[in-house]
């Protein structure tokens, strides 16, 4: 294992029991490094196992096979104690800043939760720190003593922000955090995730079906289609020059805000939706949308390999 | 006469326990017979107000239609319509897709009765006559395997599809007005590009007039002819697709333009953000309605509200900086969004 990386994901897989003689592989072999300090954006259309991948990586679901290698040691096989600190060092922003704060609790006693859980502050240090963040994540000491519905969605993003924050992580997984803001506020949140990782050195496995804003937060960015990794490769190489026919479709579909290139811009067009995750095409999962099929590719499933350097696809079109 | 819907200073308020909040303040504006016309803002802008109002779609209480405020349609009045003639107004002049595809389907019924509900009430048609018209309308819609489909719940359909259910019952009785509240907000790139695609074809081939209500100006640059951009209530800035794009004059306009990320942007370069929040609606508004947060505000803007300038045949803009004695302003060129013209 080299030394900046944190997380060795070899050959995860995550599935889920549905019905009778069903399953549905949410995740399905996948092999991925996350580096130390880094941000590793995470992309795909709903239902791609993106979140399910997250979720998996940080143990909050048992892993059906495969291995989470966080420095050295295996997240799915950690003891009682070990759970602990690795909980400590892995936080957590979730999508919905409506839904994953508690309406019961004020600011203060949800961003002191964990606190009370990991270090072992006097009141006062305690009320000095949850201030400290509030002032870190842009707002005022004052809002500790309000209730989450008293808060805009931007606001309160921001307090799911300060209570992973609580208990020094070394690693976030922002899951979706924008996608329920407006556009003017997403901005403000990730010129706050970029800012809050130069000072304190985070790593951050952001997960989004945004590739604009992943394109701009991220270092690496990985492609999931069906539960399986299509492309991985660094920002600029995985925007510059896709090779993925399901990569390059997905980035010619973002919206661009300038009326003449819209009208002269072609769109590479996916006709139809993902398929089921129950029961995915044999061979290449993408085969049934791509421009490029061939007939090895409704026969094998192609191999997720490193073509360029740095640069990993899974594409019969990249066989020697 | 070739507009479909007149909007004269409709203003909304809603009566809460905090007071009155004045969600929509004298908006006016005209959408033209297959013209798509797009209104943008943040949210609480009184966008989404301003479609429901035109669809009488406001509970009052607590909402109210002030009393100066008149909507067309085709010359009619709609505020004075009554119970019987909302109902055949709704769904068959004016029909709407709602932002939300998870929510806005009846979870109980199968989407074939939701779709074969519109027409059996409005077009009076029988059950297997309205059948036979649903499947019809999920095959126009592009929904692969219409027939099974109209025998499933919500719940089996993805999001996508979804909305193609919602497209389907708001086309049902071809309306001449469709109001499209955020419809592809909470769907995928892809299925995004695919609603939008499906919207502009079905616009061509039903002459239809729509009114779409985005925050997002990457959907609007491809599909609107006409941008209207709204700031607490008020109408700060419209005109054609390109004047808005390439020659904006608001800087309400240029802060929207500016956050949006772009694609050949450095990557953690800091990103545009407007600071501050929209005023308090419950609050009398003095002066503009932005001017706690513009860079460019003057001693007049927080006194004064600015009078609109007209620019050009379909260009508008409330903004003092307009006014000859303002200093001239140009456009912050940040490297977001579109910058040209």
């Amino acid at each position: 294992m080299a030394k900046d990386t944190l997380f060795e994901i070899k050959e995860l897989k995550k599935y889920f029991q549905v019905g009778k003689d069903k399953t549905l592989k949410a995740v399905d072999g996948i092999n991925l490094e996350i580096k130390k300090g880094e941000t590793l954006g995470l992309v795909g259309e709903s239902g791609c196992g993106k979140t399910t991948c997250g979720r998996t990586i940080l143990g909050i679901y048992p892993a059906t096979d495969g291995q989470v290698i966080y420095k050295g040691h295996d997240v799915h096989k950690l003891s009682g104690k070990e759970v602990l600190k690795f909980k400590k060092d892995c936080q957590v922003i979730f999508q919905d800043p409506y839904a994953s704060l508690d309406p019961r609790m004020t600011i203060g006693e949800i961003i002191g939760e964990g606190m009370d859980v990991h270090f072992d502050y006097s009141e006062e240090e305690r009320h000095e720190r949850i201030n400290n963040l509030l002032r870190t994540v842009g707002l005022n000491a004052e809002h500790a003593a309000r209730f989450p519905h008293e808060l805009s969605g931007g606001q309160r993003q921001r307090i799911g922000i300060a209570r992973a924050l609580a208990v020094e992580p070394e690693f976030i997984m922002a899951d979706e955090p924008i996608s329920a803001l407006d556009v003017s506020i997403q901005a403000q949140i990730v010129n706050l995730l970029i800012k809050l990782q130069r000072e304190m050195g985070l790593t951050f496995l952001f997960i989004s079906h945004d590739l604009s804003m992943v394109k701009h937060i991220s270092d690496r960015v990985g492609v999931m289609y069906l539960g399986v990794m299509v492309e991985l490769a660094s920002n600029e190489k995985l925007y510059g020059r896709p090779l993925h026919p399901y990569t390059q479709a997905l980035i010619s579909a973002i919206p661009v805000a300038d009326p003449d290139m819209e009208a002269s811009r072609e769109r590479i067009k996916l006709s139809g939706e993902v398929p089921s995750p129950i029961n995915p095409p044999a061979g290449c999962r993408f085969v049934n949308r791509c421009a490029y099929a061939m007939d090895i590719c409704h026969k094998e499933i192609p191999e997720y390999r490193e073509v360029e350097d740095e640069h990993f696809v899974a594409c019969h079109l990249y066989n020697e | 006469m070739s507009k479909v819907l007149e909007i004269k200073n409709l203003s909304v308020s809603f009566h809460t326990y905090a007071g009155e909040v004045k969600a929509v303040r004298d908006v006016s504006f005209e959408l033209d017979r297959k013209e798509t016309l797009a209104i943008v803002g943040e949210s609480g802008c009184g966008k989404t107000v301003t479609a429901k109002a035109i669809l009488r779609l406001l509970k009052t209480p607590p909402a109210e239609i002030k009393k100066e405020s008149q909507i067309l349609f085709d010359g009619e009045e709609v505020t004075k319509m009554d119970k019987k003639r909302l109902l055949s107004y709704r769904g068959q002049d004016v029909s709407m897709i709602f932002q939300d595809p998870m929510t806005s389907l009846n979870p109980t019924m199968t989407v074939g009765a939701q779709i074969m509900e519109a027409l059996e009430i409005h077009k009076k048609m029988k059950k297997k006559e309205a059948e036979a018209e649903a499947i019809r309308l999920l095959k126009l819609v592009n929904m692969p395997n219409a027939k099974e489909r109209i025998k499933q719940y919500p719940h089996e359909l993805s999001g996508g599809m979804r909305q193609r259910v919602m497209i389907a019952i708001a086309l049902s009785c071809n309306p001449k007005v469709l109001l499209a509240d955020e419809p592809t907000t909470a769907l995928d790139v892809t299925i995004q590009a695919q609603i939008i695609d499906l919207l502009s074809e079905l616009k061509e081939e039903f002459d239809t007039s729509i009114i779409l209500v985005t925050h997002d100006l990457g959907v609007v640059a491809n599909f609107a002819d006409r941008i209207q951009v709204m700031y607490a209530g008020k109408i700060v800035e419209t005109g054609l697709k390109e004047e808005i794009f390439y020659k904006p004059h608001h800087p309400y306009t240029w802060a929207l333009l500016n956050s949006i990320p772009s694609l050949d942007k450095e990557s953690k370069e800091e990103l545009y953000s407007l600071g501050g929040t929209p005023p308090d609606l419950i609050l009398p508004l003095v002066g503009c309605p932005f001017a706690s947060r513009c860079d460019y505000a003057m001693e007049i803007c927080r006194e004064q509200a600015p009078e609109t300038t007209i620019l050009s045949d379909n260009h508008k803009v409330a903004c003092w900086l307009q006014h000859p004695e303002a200093p001239r302003v140009e456009r912050p060129i940040l490297s977001g969004g579109a910058n040209r013209g």
